[in-house]
Parts: structure tokens; C-alpha cells; sequence
């Protein structure tokens, strides 16, 4: 009796230990989201130059819509390229990069898209509903749409060349929708 | 950008605030309490353990108007709730849902508590117990042992 409590004890820390390993090693900031494999919610915004720029209209296309902020240093700032480059690359085969620019002054995103020469469509979500909708809990966050307008991918972070790259062809060799 | 373009962004804004006033007048008044008890259940997502009631974040201020413009329009705070969870999963609500591998967060207090009583309970009883049920063997005194303490106590007074 005496010899099975000493053993107790130590024994009922394993337990506690093993969920501390494991909470330890889950980052806090990868959280499911809901929405992948949903359709991507619609929005129609402004562009920081004032025209209307919609989701709707690049339906049948894969959609990148990225969501960013002047003051997101320094990822936004590595991927602002990356997405610039990809987009030029990509734009003849079907595919649409849209800039969704969050909790942001005109005047710094302006000076953002222009300092990086930024050529796809930016909108800004003023109120932030299109955030919401999108459930976006920081920038930069990145969903990739495939041609029947569903989210298929949610990329929390900097955008890689090699993340852009290989979920796009995989979106884009998918069969087009009817 | 062209004229055009400009006068149809100009008639777009304005059928939006035309849109947006008319919903106005029908819409219902919002309490501010409750806008405050949707928000405290709902966690600020730009910060740490903040609830959207508590943080100065932009973003919750945000999340604030969009509580307070579904309010006017009718909802209830568990369909807006439910809005929020649709998007962000259940990691947006402070107090997990009790369920599932939840049930675990909401369980184990309990479980730690009674299991501390009981413990407590064992070791009180046996504390008591012990002295009254167990008593120290009486010391062996042997005829000579007896003799010597004899004379001791005789020279000591």
C-alpha cells in the first residue's frame, strides 16, 4: 500500500506533463479556419484610387485576395514582391490578385503600393467587414479561390514564390467550372 | 481614371447612403449593454487574451460596429454571435462551448476538486485515527531496570 502511493504521485504528474509537451508544441497562431472550402464570402470595395473593385466580377478565375497593412513590418514588406511578381506572371493564365488593405491610412498605403510599384487592384475595407467575413485575425493572410469561387487554402504570413506558386497550379489545373 | 468611372462611383456612394438612411429610419434602437455583453464574449482577435469589449484595438472597434449595426437591424446576440463563430470558428468565444474535448476544460476543475477532498478526507481520518488505534508497545522493564530507577529517584531527592 505504502509502495503503490509513493508511485502515485509522480505518476499523476504524466498526465499534466504530456498536455503541457503537447500545448507547448501547437503555435497559437495556426487556427483552423472555417471558412476553407466555403465560398469565399463576396465584397465589393474601393480602390485607394475610389473606383469599385468586386470579387464578384473575376468569377471563373482562381483569386488570390490578400489581405495586408502599411504597417504590417516586415512580412508584409517580403511578400508585397512576391505577390507583384506572381501576379504579373500568372495574370494571362486566369488567375487575379486582389489587395485587401486593413485598419490603414490612405496616405501610408498609397505610399506602400507605390513604393513597391504595386500594379494589381488594391481595395480598402474601411469598416472592416470584409476582415470579418473573412475571419482574418492578423496581416498578412492570404486565400486562394479557385475557379468555382470557393476558398480552398488560407496562408497565414508571408507569401512564399513557392506557396503562390504550387497551390495557384494546383487551382489552375483543376478542371474550369461548367 | 476616367470622368465616367467617377460620376458612377458617385452615384454608387450615394445610392449606398440613400440605402443605408432608409434602413436607418426603420432600424431598432441598439442598447449599448448589450452590444458590451456580445463583445465580452467574444475574443479581440488582433490581441491577447482581450475580449472585444475590453480592447482600444481598431479592429475590435470595428467588431463593435458591426455588433451594434446587426443589433439595429433585428438580430439577436445569438444570431450575431453565430455570425462570428461561422467565421472565426469557436476560437473566437472567451468560454469554450461544452462539448466534445471542451467538456475537458469544464470537467477537470471539478474532477481536481473532488479529488482533493477525498485525499484530504483520507489523510484528516487516518491523522486522527492513528493515536487512538495504534498505541506505542509499553516499555519491557526488567526486576533489574526497576531497581536502578528506584534508587535513582531515591538519591536525586
Amino acid at each position: 500500500m505504502k509502495r503503490l502511493w509513493r508511485w502515485l504521485i509522480p505518476l499523476a504528474a504524466v498526465p499534466v506533463l504530456a498536455l503541457l509537451a503537447y500545448g507547448f508544441r501547437v503555435s497559437p497562431r495556426d487556427i483552423p479556419s472555417p471558412l476553407v472550402g466555403r465560398p469565399a464570402p463576396a465584397f465589393t470595395l474601393a480602390t485607394l484610387e475610389g473606383a469599385p473593385l468586386g470579387l464578384e466580377t473575376h468569377r471563373g478565375k482562381v483569386v488570390v485576395v490578400n489581405f495586408w497593412a502599411s504597417w504590417c513590418y516586415p512580412a508584409c514588406y517580403e511578400e508585397a514582391p512576391v505577390l507583384e511578381r506572381n501576379w504579373r506572371d500568372y495574370r494571362e493564365r486566369g488567375v487575379v490578385v486582389l489587395g485587401v488593405d486593413i485598419q490603414d491610412k490612405r496616405e501610408a498605403a498609397q505610399k506602400f503600393v507605390g513604393d513597391f510599384g504595386l500594379t494589381f487592384p488594391v481595395g480598402q475595407d474601411l469598416k472592416g467587414t470584409v476582415s470579418v467575413d473573412y475571419g482574418v485575425y492578423g496581416v498578412p493572410e492570404t486565400f486562394f479561390l479557385d475557379r468555382q469561387g470557393r476558398i480552398r487554402v488560407k496562408h497565414v504570413g508571408a507569401v512564399t514564390d513557392d506557396v503562390f506558386r504550387t497551390t495557384v497550379d494546383r487551382l489552375l489545373a483543376e478542371a474550369a467550372p461548367q | 481614371m476616367s470622368r465616367i468611372t467617377v460620376i458612377v462611383v458617385a452615384v454608387l456612394v450615394l445610392l449606398g447612403s440613400a440605402g443605408r438612411a432608409a434602413t436607418a429610419q426603420n432600424a431598432k434602437p441598439v442598447n449599448e449593454q448589450t452590444v458590451y455583453d456580445i463583445a465580452a464574449h467574444l475574443r479581440c482577435v488582433v490581441c491577447q487574451s482581450l475580449s472585444v469589449a475590453d480592447s482600444p484595438s481598431e479592429m475590435a472597434g470595428q467588431m463593435r460596429a458591426i455588433i451594434r449595426e446587426r443589433l439595429a437591424a433585428g438580430e439577436s446576440p445569438a444570431d450575431i454571435q453565430r455570425y462570428f463563430v461561422d467565421r472565426y470558428g469557436d476560437w473566437i468565444l472567451l468560454a469554450p462551448p461544452r462539448r466534445g474535448f471542451n467538456l475537458l476544460v469544464w470537467l477537470l476543475p471539478l474532477v481536481a476538486v473532488v479529488v482533493g477532498l477525498v485525499a484530504t478526507a483520507a489523510l484528516v481520518w487516518r491523522w486522527t485515527h492513528r493515536s487512538r488505534g495504534v498505541r506505542p508497545p509499553p516499555v519491557a522493564v526488567d526486576a533489574a531496570m526497576s531497581e536502578r530507577i528506584r534508587r535513582e529517584l531515591e538519591r536525586g531527592s
